[in-house]
């Protein structure tokens, strides 16, 4: 009431004593009231008379909200009409969605055809444009997301204009936040190389290598170009935009070496995982099992139902769903273990020492069980969110590595942990070994062979699906979703030796490294490719893998 | 010998109903029926070709869909240059070339404007594959198992290269649209007529090129690869020169095979050469019969009927049907449906025997 009283003076009594008056009640509202929001401080400026839009800026630019740049936007292109009412008067938005919004407080209005009839256009004055558009542009260093004041810091640096280093510098002093206050340096080193003196400049390159910033390269180059053509190639300036550029190259290289190392682990753990099931199954049962990319599928999709179960009873964003990827894991490894000692009994009994014969009986099976996942989930990828635990990066010497990443190889440790004591320290394991070793002397004393095949087969499975758990949180979870790993498992098991799970373990990690490493320069599918002839090769130099076994006896 | 003529005779009754026949009713065979035969026929040559890999050297091989497909990308690429100007853009070139920015014609595309070298290519891009493969593999005595797993790892390798549209190839659309084969318009009714009398013809060439290696001294070195490896070798021979040509020569078998495929159905493309369709193979073969002459011919033709029928009635169900049949087939029939009749048979002295020593 208040402000449309004082609004309603101020337009029709321009008078210089009314404005000190005016210039002082908003000074005592503006104290009285705390922090206005940012919306009324806009309808304030747009309603106000020039001489008060000076202050009404000045108060805006301490504001960071993006509605100032929607709302400015929407009075240049005449967006903002006034209606004039008894009670005062009210500046409405019209919104895209064709609905009139009051710009003081962003409720919706509806409007009768009188009020329609009455409406008039407002548009800023143009020398209130060129403010504006200052503090639009400064706007993003003060809001309230460190990444959004982060990316504009960035933008203004290298635009390179001078009217932003003061704005830059001001943010400067009252940043509290680490990772804003190295950008702002960034962007002021680069916005340096555009303007002041050599010495100025110089300092700004200096800074830049201390920093290793790789977006200032180009800029750099741009200085090192002005310097050749004015013939001063030799300048001291010369010599350090080199050497910054040179520090910054080294660096950025060891990134991505690092970078291609990082994937390489993450990626051979994956298929480590993957192929370890495998690598139990083929090995030490001598049986192929090409349905173990359902299994892996099992995984996937065992975890969609956990996800959406925790969805169902606490909600999606409820602290509660962030459990719902530890729940998955133990889950999906028993549920395919179940399917896969159902499988055993009633099929796969009858093909051990026919490998031939296992290959195309669990190739039907693989079938059957990818339309079964089209028939009850539908041919399309189900969606998967990764629990909020789970996203970001772990910042490493500005190496991003991304948790998910990083939980997927903890796993693997501990899957090679777990098989490892399984095999080693357990009674099964013991049976294991044995009946890989000699099957009818292990039966003869007495260990029940046709239970440590169930049991073996179902852990393989089982394993299998844990990959497919983990596979849900980076990749797309699919009726076909096994069988992009089915091929590269069949070579880890290969290479690796059948029947030694060190061999496995050490070609998935060999294959993903080899594999990430060829990525840069050959690009994914070369890559593959190259992956292949390289394996293919190898295996003329060790036909037994890595860890042949040496024996006497043939295969006949 | 009885059993050829009987098929020789029942594959002739298609086309001569289609050219002299009624044009309605029970016996009447349209032109598309003529060409889905055809088409069943390349199939029944690309088992024949695995059969005589797998059923009588115990090689599974499941890249033969890959040498099948090259060998109709080869006539493919002829037929892709024979349609001239009349293209959608109106270029000599490729449409998918023009699409994609290319002003003249790749250097290994020009030869294949000669028909010669084209019908060559279809038989020796497949073997020169095979044989490199093949060298490699058996060299180093990869057997069994490991010899399947590493063929599927090529095929999928292939398939990966051919799927790029930078390949030259075609790129995921592959080769279609075809107008016409050696001049003559390739969807007229005679035309569809002669390719299925082709494709007869090579089945017929096939089966006597199979029973006649089967009964030379080779055909029975490699079939004792199939029983015992080891022993051969110990025998003195070669394995891997056996291997190798046996390999070569099925390669080329199934790109014949694959060339004639290609006119028939009309296109072409790097779906043809993925894994499951290795495996369908496998599947036509197992069901028919392996290590059997008219087997997989059989088995072929079976699978492929059921595939059309049940495609059309439930096709929800067909990967489910085929993967139960072929699971059943590996389980309970080895030897597949030509085996049937031995299997029943020898029950059956089994149960006689077994009352008589009761009695």
């Amino acid at each position: 009431m208040l402000r449309s009283f004082l609004f309603f003076f101020g337009r029709r009594w321009a008078v210089d004593p009314r404005c000190a008056f005016f210039l002082l009640a908003m000074g005592l509202v503006v104290s009285v009231a705390g922090a206005r929001d940012a919306r009324s401080v806009m309808a304030d400026l747009i309603s106000a008379e020039r001489s008060q839009q000076v202050g009404l800026i000045d108060e805006l630019s301490t504001y960071g909200d993006t509605i100032i740049a929607e709302i400015y936007e929407a009075w240049r292109t005449g967006g903002i009409y006034a209606l004039e009412q008894g009670t005062g008067t009210q500046l409405l938005q019209l919104t895209e969605g064709q609905e009139w919004e009051l710009v003081a407080t962003g409720a919706v209005r509806d409007l009768s055809e009188a009020d329609l009839a009455g409406l008039k256009k407002q548009r800023p004055a143009r020398a209130l444009r060129k403010q504006m558009k200052r503090i639009i542009d400064t706007l993003g260093l003060k809001a309230e997301d460190p990444a959004l004041r982060i990316d504009s810091a960035i933008k203004l640096g290298r635009s390179q204009k001078a009217e932003f280093i003061p704005a830059l510098e001001a943010r400067l002093e009252v940043e509290p936040a680490k990772e804003v206050r190295a950008a702002l340096h960034e962007a002021l080193a680069i916005s340096h190389l555009a303007h002041g003196d050599t010495a100025q400049v110089t300092a700004a390159v200096e800074t830049l290598a201390a920093m290793k910033s790789a977006a200032s390269r180009a800029f750099l180059e741009v200085v090192l170009d002005a310097e050749r053509n004015h013939e001063r190639a030799d300048s001291a300036l010369a010599a350090a935009c080199e050497r910054a550029l040179l520090t910054i190259e080294r660096h950025l290289k060891q990134q991505e070496f690092f970078g291609s190392f990082f994937r390489g682990f993450s990626t051979g753990s994956v298929l480590l995982i993957v192929s370890f099931g495998l690598a139990i199954t083929f090995g030490l049962m001598g049986v192929i099992n090409m349905a173990h990319g359902e299994f892996v599928a099992i995984g996937g999709y065992v975890t969609f139902l956990v996800q959406n179960f925790f969805i169902q009873t606490w909600g999606l964003s409820s602290s509660a769903f962030g459990w719902y990827f530890l729940v998955a894991l133990p889950l999906s490894f028993l549920v395919a273990a179940g399917i896969g000692l159902l499988m055993e009994k009633s099929i796969i009994r009858f093909l051990y020492r026919r490998p031939l014969e296992s290959l195309l009986c669990t190739w039907g099976i693989s079938m059957v069980m990818q339309q079964g996942f089209r028939l009850i989930f539908g041919a399309a990828n189900v969606q998967v969110n990764n629990p909020s635990w789970l996203m970001g990066n772990l910042s490493f010497g500005g190496f991003q590595m991304s948790y998910t990443r990083l939980l997927i190889m903890l796993i693997a440790l501990i899957v090679v942990a777990l098989t490892w004591l399984l095999l080693r320290q357990t009674n099964l394991g013991l049976h294991i070994r044995a009946v890989m070793q000699n099957r009818h002397m292990a039966s003869s004393l007495g260990i029940p062979v046709a239970r440590v095949n169930s049991m073996t087969f179902a852990l393989g499975c089982g394993l299998a699906a844990l990959g497919g758990a983990v596979l849900s949180q980076i990749g797309n979870v699919g009726p076909s979703m096994g069988q992009a790993y089915i091929v590269d498992s069949f070579m880890v098991v290969v290479i690796g030796s059948v029947g030694n799970l060190l061999g496995a373990g050490l070609s998935a990690m060999g294959i993903g490294l080899v594999d990430q490493l060829l990525q840069p320069s050959l690009g994914p599918v070369m890559g593959k490719i190259t992956v292949f002839m390289v394996i293919i090769l190898f295996l003329q130099w060790r036909p037994g893998g890595l860890f042949p076994t040496r024996s006497r006896s043939l295969d006949d | 010998m009885g059993m050829l003529c009987l098929i020789t005779g029942l594959l002739m009754l298609i086309p001569l109903l289609n050219a002299w026949g009624p044009d309605s009713g029970a016996l009447s065979v349209s032109s598309f029926q003529v060409s889905l035969w055809g088409k069943y026929l390349t199939y029944a040559i690309l088992a024949m070709s695995l059969n005589l890999l797998w059923g009588y050297t115990g090689l599974l091989c499941l890249c033969q869909s890959l040498f099948f497909a090259l060998g109709g990308y080869a006539m493919g690429m002829y037929l892709m240059l024979m349609i001239g100007e009349r293209g959608a853009y109106k270029s000599l070139l490729p449409d998918f070339m023009v699409f994609l920015g290319y002003q003249k014609l790749p250097l290994h595309w020009e030869p294949f404007n000669n028909v010669w070298f084209a019908m060559g290519a279809v038989l020796w891009v497949p073997g020169l594959v095979a044989f490199a493969f093949g060298f490699l593999a058996f060299r180093s005595r990869i057997k069994g198992v490991y010899f399947s797993i590493l063929t599927q790892a090529l095929t999928y390798a292939a398939c990966l290269m051919f799927f790029r549209n930078d390949f030259t190839f075609g790129g995921n659309n592959g080769f279609t649209d075809f107008k016409d084969i050696l001049g003559f318009d390739i969807n007229a009714a005679a035309t569809i007529r002669g390719l299925y009398l082709a494709t007869a013809l090579l089945l017929v060439l096939t089966y006597l090129i199979t029973s006649g290696l089967l009964a030379s001294k080779f055909g029975k070195i490699q079939q004792a690869i199939r029983d015992s490896e080891n022993r051969v070798l110990f025998s003195g021979y070669s394995t891997t020169s056996f291997k190798l040509m046996i390999f070569v020569l099925s390669a080329m078998i199934a790109g014949a095979a694959g060339a004639l495929y290609v006119p028939q159905v009309g296109g072409i493309n790097p779906s043809a050469m993925e894994a499951a369709k290795s495996l369908e193979v496998v599947v036509w073969v197992a069901v028919g019969g392996r290590g059997t002459k008219w087997g997989p011919v059989i088995g072929a033709i079976l699978v492929n009927f059921l595939k059309s029928y049940t495609t059309q009635a439930f096709p929800d169900y067909w990967l489910i049907i085929m993967g139960s049949l072929f699971v059943a087939v590996v389980l309970f029939m080895p030897d597949g449906i030509v085996g049937v009749y031995k299997q029943v048979k020898s029950y059956f002295a089994r149960q006689r025997s077994l009352q008589t020593t009761a009695a």
